[in-house]
């Protein structure tokens, strides 16, 4: 995305820097108007541990222990450390769901969560979800209501919903459409998974 | 896309994040939600040598009400606000805000602490916020500073912060019966940051207006109140012609700037558009009802 040039107050413009190009697409900022950052240095390491940190956390119910450079994504530490290639890159930059995991029992954009950030808690990913080789109600609904088209965005979208059913176990369409918003299907099988969440809300014991 | 390397801190207490950040000084960055840091770090818009993560310092955790405030610790989630049945008694208007604000996951881990520190000329609680009374706490290794938001917000993504202060937290006057607000936002799809919106808490007095607050936000490069307007209806009977008057004040207090979301023109006609509705509901929910501002 190439933002035009914004007009800005006069008075205000030395406090800041402009920024063209996609940066301004990611949601963190709203608009092409940036504070002036010092001169973008890469900082030099001072010892070649301080730049890393153990983490521990439980995922799925299983401890790791793992020692990552501080700048790992939890999506990375996920994916790449672990091997539990559920959680999806789509955006990795906060604005498709994709990557949606399950952190102390709320859903988060593992993308742009630090993995030392998370460090300590209680995570769940789409491979936590079946139980003694049976479905989770909201894969086995997926599946009858066909939630999917490509499969892509439907481990963001179940865990999604699985956060959100967990607190509200009987929820209208309306609010599940609001509690989902965060996830993008570019199939675009909306009302399928809205069907299949619903269904699952009905199947699950409240 | 990887943030460049930085070192990181994950202190318990207040104190120990203090010496960090007095001991690291412009390096350091006071890492809360993340979710405007961390994007900003992996863009490498930001570049912090060195991270000082506060989400495990338990007592900047939750909030709750002390003395006919509400009280936020820098911890306070957008998820906990929402979840408040406080909020959503006594301060629709914060409920009306954080209901339009980004999605589920982005509220599950962005603070209210966090979106003022960042001031986001489009950011909703620095808009929503400065219609009601609200004030920050703020520590350094100098003592305690308690600070009004409107002094807090300094320009778009400036604050009167010093380097070595951190936001402990933030509190909000409940208001007093008859008392009403809404917030109404103007976004252009679901979850992104407002093209305007414009914040309103009154009290009514029979059909007398006998105090209002108007905030503007992403209308200028921070939020700003609009205080010719308030003063047009202030102690004043609520009619059409006032309120037509004020929505004018309202359009001529806006300077809004041109970008991919609209044009100067466009948004200061929003501007009166928002007013009217967000005056409208707060009035309602002053004398009682309970409507919602999701579907303006
Ligand atoms: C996809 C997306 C959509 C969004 N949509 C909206 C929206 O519609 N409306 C909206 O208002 N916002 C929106 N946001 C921004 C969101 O609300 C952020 O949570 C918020 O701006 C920053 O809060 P944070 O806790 O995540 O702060 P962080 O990202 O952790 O920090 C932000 C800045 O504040 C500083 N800081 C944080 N806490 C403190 C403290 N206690 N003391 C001192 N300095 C501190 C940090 O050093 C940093 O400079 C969106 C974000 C995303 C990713
Ligand atoms: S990959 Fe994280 S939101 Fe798209
Ligand atoms: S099923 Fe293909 S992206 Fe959703």
């Amino acid at each position: 995305m190439r933002d035009d040039e914004p007009n800005v107050p006069e008075a205000s413009v030395s406090r800041r820097a402009f920024l063209k190009g996609g940066a301004a697409a990611t949601g963190a900022l709203s608009s092409a108007l940036l504070p002036e950052t010092a001169e973008a240095q890469l900082p030099v390491a001072t010892t070649p541990d301080a730049r890393r940190t153990m983490v521990e956390m439980r995922v799925n119910g299983i401890p790791y222990r793992h020692e990552v450079p501080n700048h790992t994504t939890l999506l990375e530490f996920i994916r790449g450390d672990l091997k539990l290639t559920g959680a999806k890159a789509g955006c990795d930059r906060l604005q498709c769901g994709a990557c949606t995991v399950i952190v102390n029992g709320r859903n988060i954009y593992s993308c742009t969560a630090l993995a030392v950030e998370v460090s300590g808690a209680e995570v769940t990913t789409i491979e936590g979800l079946a139980k003694d080789n049976a479905l989770h109600p909201l894969q086995q609904a997926f599946i009858e209501h066909s939630g999917y088209q490509c499969g892509f965005c439907t481990s963001g979208q179940i865990l999604a919903a699985k956060a959100f059913l967990d607190r509200h176990p009987t929820p209208s369409e309306d609010d599940v459409r609001l509690a989902m918003s965060g996830n993008i299907c570019r199939c675009s099988a909306y009302k399928r998974i809205l069907e299949s969440v619903m269904a699952a809300s009905r199947a699950m014991p409240v | 896309m990887y943030p460049a390397e930085f070192e990181y801190f994950s202190p318990r207490t207040i104190d120990e994040a203090l010496a960090l950040l007095s001991t690291w000084g412009e390096d350091a960055k006071i890492l809360s939600g993340g979710q405007s840091l961390v994007p900003m770090m992996k863009l490498r818009i930001a570049s912090p040598r060195c991270l000082i993560d506060i989400n495990r310092i338990d007592s900047l955790s939750g909030l709750r009400v002390d003395e006919g405030r509400l009280v936020m610790g820098a911890l306070c989630r957008h998820a906990d606000v929402a979840a408040s049945a406080l909020v959503r008694e006594h301060l629709p208007l914060m409920l009306d805000a954080v209901s339009q604000t980004a999605d589920v996951q982005v509220r599950n881990r962005g603070t209210v602490a966090g979106s003022l520190a960042h001031a986001d000329p489009a950011g909703d609680w620095p808009a929503a916020l400065l219609a009601l009374d609200t004030h920050l706490t703020v520590v350094s290794p100098r003592g305690q500073r308690t600070v009004a938001l409107e002094t807090f917000l300094v320009d778009a993504y400036t604050t009167d912060l010093a380097v070595d202060e951190i936001v402990t937290e933030v509190a909000v006057s409940l208001p007093r019966p008859p008392a009403g607000g809404a917030y109404v936002k103007f976004e252009k799809r679901a979850g992104d940051f407002a093209v305007a919106s414009v914040g309103v808490q009154l009290t009514l007095e029979g059909d007398r207006c006998s105090d209002v607050a108007i905030s503007l936000g992403a209308l200028g490069a921070i939020p700003s109140r609009a205080s010719a307007a308030e003063a047009e209806l202030r102690d004043q009977p609520v009619t059409d012609e006032r309120l037509d008057r004020a929505a004018d004040l309202v359009r001529e207090a806006a300077q809004p700037f041109e970008d991919t979301r609209g044009s100067v023109e466009y948004k200061r006609h929003l501007a009166g558009v928002l007013f009217t509705r967000a005056f409208a509901v707060a009035a309602d929910r002053a004398r009682g009802s309970r409507v919602s501002t999701l579907h303006l």
